[in-house]
């Protein structure tokens, strides 16, 4: 008999409820998928997934209100130290399910396709064969197991309390959305070709990741994000290994958050995936890998930051100047968003690199942890709705996403033309629209942390952006139609209520962003 | 009470597209009188000596150190009744403007209208920024929506101009926030920062982007190549907004924003600010003389008129401030009226060549009068107001350098060349058989442009009420600024020049 006895391990339940709520529906959809007749899918996996996202959220909520009572510091490392549950983790956790409702009812939209939904039948029948036709009847229900498993890997990264994990995570996040891009319906091989793009260069990069966590666990002898900080702070020898380690880590999440120049898959993936994909995928997957970022940058290598930050500074720089340019030149609307995004990343980065020393905030001072979350918040309702919009204008062909059948939509249909602009004018930061004041935290933080020749640069970027922004909003207004264009279909409920509710979150952020803010604020920092 | 004068035109901005469209014209000029009185009452109330009253402030996002907090001084309630008097009358003036549509021309207006006085009244340096920026999304939308030809270019342009600016600023904003956040607790009201110790080059960077953000928004050369665009595809109504009220704001910044948050920069940089504003002067007449196009015109006079305003501001004395105060207000109203009568002429003669018209005079002579009276007051004839205020600018630049003072009286003799040479091609001539049944201005039209009209002789021989406001304000910010000067008293400068006038 051996003498080391089997430690039973904790599980924290009740602060890990949310990660396990989304977990178990994801099975049970796997189940249900294998049990419940066909006809009776569709409503048994969207009531499904429904009830779960909304039961994450609520035990969410319950989480961040007991957040002061369960441990030093808001928060507790849990599991055995692998999920780190704390103020911001609560955060970005609500932020991805929210954006999770609304990924869900895009997904369930069905009246803007007569009927059937927006995904094909079998993903390996080839289109045109008799597998499409034999399949094109049935309900395509794997999406919304495989959704969930994507919002439960999305949840997991960023709360991720060692590297392990936080690689697990980025798979399980990863996996199912890679799938996910391969499955529309219409323009087959543009989609087919979307997911395996990102699929070999998620792959890819995911070996980045891996061989950073090596190496680090080389330098540190560890995987904890606690114990690598410490070493960090405490060890002064050759850091050769740690600083390999920092940057093969990096490649992996700047690929996860489409930074230049890991963004090649961005626009491609954008373009080929279902619009509802999309329009989940590029605000959720941003919240959670950015969430890891900022805990991996912030707890792990915290101490270090003169190492990261210079490299943060150069990616930002021209993140943001190829995102900015390249959309200018864009002719489709979801190309244009994808470079937009990139762009957008550029911005967040801005906030990111915008990490001091606490003792050098002013009392009250935003910190840059607060800039980078309401920005990811205003940033993600505004994508959301917009991709969301994208779906609604067709033409026989099904969405219309070339620019030039936009034309003239401000006459034909001036309400969701408006707000289309309204998003739009978000994402540029002009006042009155919570876009605005997302941009005012990053450059402010950045500012602060004296690194102003990135804020100079984001200005410049944000008045190219600007450009394209207003070039777009032109077309819809002031451009007269000419020849085959496109009309705005009328959706049901599910895609009208997310894009009323984006639309009310970007003005009401924009006039009243106080209690948000203050959110952010309460959420406090990371714990260790 | 100035809470309610901005939301007046708001709410009315906001109801009009539930409204039916033939509703909106009527509750739109209905609620632009509304404004007018709630303007006129404001000044009613305003005491002259009390600096910065009537103040409100509400915490808006506590983690930005940001109120909402608006008040009006001296400058703001000159501004704010300008606005207010000018939104009615081209409402009035432009009647078949917005036929188009007029759910979305009237809501613009009266949007632009609100966010402009939001801008006037605002003393909280981000929320000036936010209704200064917004100001530009109305104004999009009533260049490219509503004109000639090539408009919805000119409004691209417009608002690039104008956002890179904003942009700038933003930069200089934030600045603010951290050099605040530095020295206690971070606040964006204005009598917070003026109380800020702002080391010199910090000062001078931010002081760059406040002035290139009001320089673009003015405009000042070299950066108002948007301005002759703009002016020529937007509806001569649009223009008037434009020019006579969102670009006071530049020179309305700086006075309030330059001048007032950095002293010192201010006068660091004058010798560039008082260069640029000469070239303006000069550069502005002479390509006005060049046009052929009416409204591109009057649009380029106006940037000789804001070198002058600048130069007046940059001068650094109670003449120069009060006169270009004074310049604000005399340039909205004569400016309009140019606008407007030139309006109506483009209008009966379908196209807005000068080369093209010619002999208009016999048969539309009020018209004639109209534009000739509009006129002389942008080139300065003694009796009408323009006059004093370019005059007082000239006394101060004489004042602060003799070179200074003479280039900018080259900018009024050029003015004379533009505006007769304009009239006498517009007018005069042999009146082909074509013009000869264009019907003379109507009643609603000569109503229209009556008050401006108006208030262009009575402040021409009575500007003693306009420099009781201005003056105690100028000096307030010269010696907040730390500059003294002993010219002849106030009061007693305003009586001269009366006099001087009197006697012609």
């Amino acid at each position: 008999m051996s003498d080391v006895d089997f430690v039973k391990p904790t599980i924290e339940y009740a602060e890990l409820s949310p990660l396990l709520i989304v977990f178990g529906v994801a099975a049970l959809g796997v189940v249900v998928e294998a049990f419940v007749a066909r006809e009776r899918r569709h409503v048994v996996q969207v009531s499904l997934a429904f009830v779960g996202v909304l039961a994450a959220l609520a035990a969410t909520v319950l989480v961040g209100l007991d957040l002061a009572d369960v441990g030093p510091g808001q928060g507790l490392v849990g599991a055995e130290g692998s999920v780190v549950v704390d103020g911001p983790t609560v955060y970005l956790w609500g932020l991805v399910l929210v954006f999770a409702l609304g990924g869900v009812a895009l997904f369930a939209e069905r009246r803007l396709e007569a009927g059937v939904s927006v995904f094909a039948g079998q993903a390996a029948a080839l289109p045109g064969t008799e597998a499409e036709r034999r399949s094109s009847g049935l309900a395509h229900t794997e999406v919304y197991p495989l959704v969930m498993f994507a919002v439960a890997g999305m949840m997991l990264f960023p709360a991720a309390g060692d590297l392990l994990t936080m690689f697990v995570a980025l798979e399980v996040l990863s996996l199912p959305l890679y799938l996910l891009c391969g499955l529309a319906r219409r323009r087959r091989l543009l989609s087919q070709e979307a997911a395996l793009k990102y699929f070999l260069l998620g792959a890819f990069s995911s070996g980045f990741f891996l061989y950073g966590v090596a190496l680090v666990y080389g330098y540190a002898g560890s995987m904890d994000l606690d114990v690598i900080h410490s070493a960090v702070l405490n060890r002064t020898d050759d850091r050769t290994l740690l600083l390999l380690g920092i940057a093969m880590l990096s490649v992996g999440l700047l690929f996860k958050v489409g930074a230049v120049p890991f963004h090649a898959w961005t626009p491609d993936v954008y373009q080929g995936a279902p619009t509802a994909v999309t329009a989940f995928m590029s605000a959720a997957t941003k919240v959670a890998a950015f969430g890891a970022i900022l805990r991996l940058y912030y707890v792990g290598f915290g101490a270090n930051r003169w190492d990261w930050q210079p490299m943060l500074w150069v990616v930002a720089i021209i993140t943001m100047l190829v995102g900015a340019v390249l959309a200018v030149v864009q002719s489709d609307v979801k190309r244009m968003l994808a470079y937009s995004s990139v762009a957008h990343t550029g911005f967040i980065l801005t906030g990111v690199l915008g990490l001091q020393a606490t003792g050098a905030l002013g009392e009250g001072e935003v910190t840059s942890l607060q800039a980078v979350l309401f920005y990811l918040t205003t940033y993600g309702f505004a994508t959301v709705g917009a991709f969301a919009l994208v779906t609604l204008v067709r033409d026989a062909n099904g969405e219309a996403t070339a620019s030039a059948k936009w034309a003239g939509l401000g006459r034909r249909s001036p309400l969701v033309a408006g707000v289309f602009a309204l998003f739009l004018l978000s994402m540029a930061g002009i006042p009155l629209t919570a876009g605005f004041v997302g941009k005012w935290a990053v450059f402010t933080v950045a500012m602060s942390a004296g690194a102003w020749p990135v804020v100079l640069v984001a200005i410049a970027s944000s008045i190219i952006a600007i450009f394209f922004y207003i070039k777009f909003v032109r077309l819809m207004f002031f451009v007269d139609a000419e020849g085959d264009v496109a009309e705005v279909s009328v959706p049901s409920p599910l895609t009208s209520v997310t894009i009323g509710v984006c639309a009310l979150v970007t003005i009401g952020l924009g006039l009243v962003p106080g209690p948000v803010l203050d959110l952010v604020a309460h959420a406090g920092d990371f714990i260790r | 009470m100035l809470t309610i004068l901005i939301l007046v035109p708001l709410v009315g901005a906001l109801a009009i597209p539930f409204l039916p469209a033939a509703s909106a014209k009527s509750i739109a000029i209905g609620t632009a009188a509304g404004t007018l009185g709630l303007a006129v009452a404001v000044a009613v109330l305003f005491e002259t000596d009390e600096g910065m009253q009537m103040t409100e402030q509400v915490d808006w996002i506590g983690a930005f150190g940001v109120h909402y907090a608006v008040g009006v001084d001296g400058l703001g309630l000159l501004m704010v009744l300008l606005t207010a008097v000018i939104v009615p009358v081209v409402l009035v003036a432009g009647w078949h403007e917005g036929d188009e549509a007029p759910r979305s021309y009237y809501a613009w207006v009266l949007a632009m209208e609100a966010l402009s006085l939001a801008v006037f009244l605002a003393t909280d340096v981000f929320l000036f920024y936010v209704v200064f920026e917004a100001t530009l999304i109305p104004a999009y939308f009533l260049i490219g929506g509503f004109g000639r030809e090539g408009r919805s270019a000119a409004a691209v342009k417009f608002l690039m101009f104008q956002l890179a600016g904003g942009l700038v600023l933003l930069a200089s904003v934030i600045g603010l926030y951290v050099v605040s956040a530095e020295q206690g607790r971070a606040s964006y009201l204005l009598s917070d920062l003026e109380q800020l110790d702002i080391s010199t080059e910090a000062g001078r960077w931010l002081f760059l982007g406040f002035f290139i953000a009001f320089a673009i928004k003015a405009p000042l050369f070299p950066v108002h190549t948007w301005l002759a665009d703009t002016a020529e595809k937007a509806t001569p109504g649009t223009s008037v907004l434009l020019v006579c009220v969102l670009d006071k704001i530049g020179t309305f910044g700086m006075l309030r924003f330059c001048l007032g948050l950095f002293p010192e920069a201010s006068q660091w940089a004058t010798p560039v600010v008082v260069t640029l504003a000469l070239i303006s002067i000069v550069y502005g007449a002479l390509l006005a003389i060049a046009q052929d196009d009416l409204l591109r015109l009057i649009g380029l006079t106006s940037l000789s008129h804001f070198g002058f305003i600048t130069l007046g501001i940059f001068v650094f004395s109670t003449q120069g401030g009060s006169g270009a105060i004074l310049y604000m207000v005399n340039h909205g109203i004569g400016t309009a009226a140019l606008f407007l009568v030139a309006g109506y002429i483009i209008r009966r003669r379908g196209t807005a060549l000068i080369s093209e018209m010619g002999g208009l005079e016999k048969a539309t002579p009020i018209l004639a009068g109209l534009l000739l009276v509009a006129g002389l007051a942008t080139l300065g004839l003694p009796g009408l107001s323009p006059f004093i205020s370019e005059f007082l600018v000239l006394l101060a630049a004489f004042d602060y350098a003799w070179w200074v003072g003479a280039v900018a009286v080259l900018g009024i003799v050029l003015a004379a060349i533009y505006v007769l040479w304009m009239y006498q091609r517009v007018m005069t001539g042999p009146t082909p058989p074509t013009v000869e049944d264009t019907p003379d201005a109507l009643p609603r039209e000569i109503l229209a442009v009556a008050p401006l009209m108006v208030a262009l002789v009575a402040f021409g021989f009575f500007p003693q009420p306009l420099l009781d406001i201005s003056n105690p304000y100028t000096e307030d910010l010269l010696s907040h600024v730390g500059v003294q000067d002993d010219p002849p008293t106030v009061s007693r400068l305003g009586a001269h020049v009366f006099d001087q006038e009197g006697g012609e």
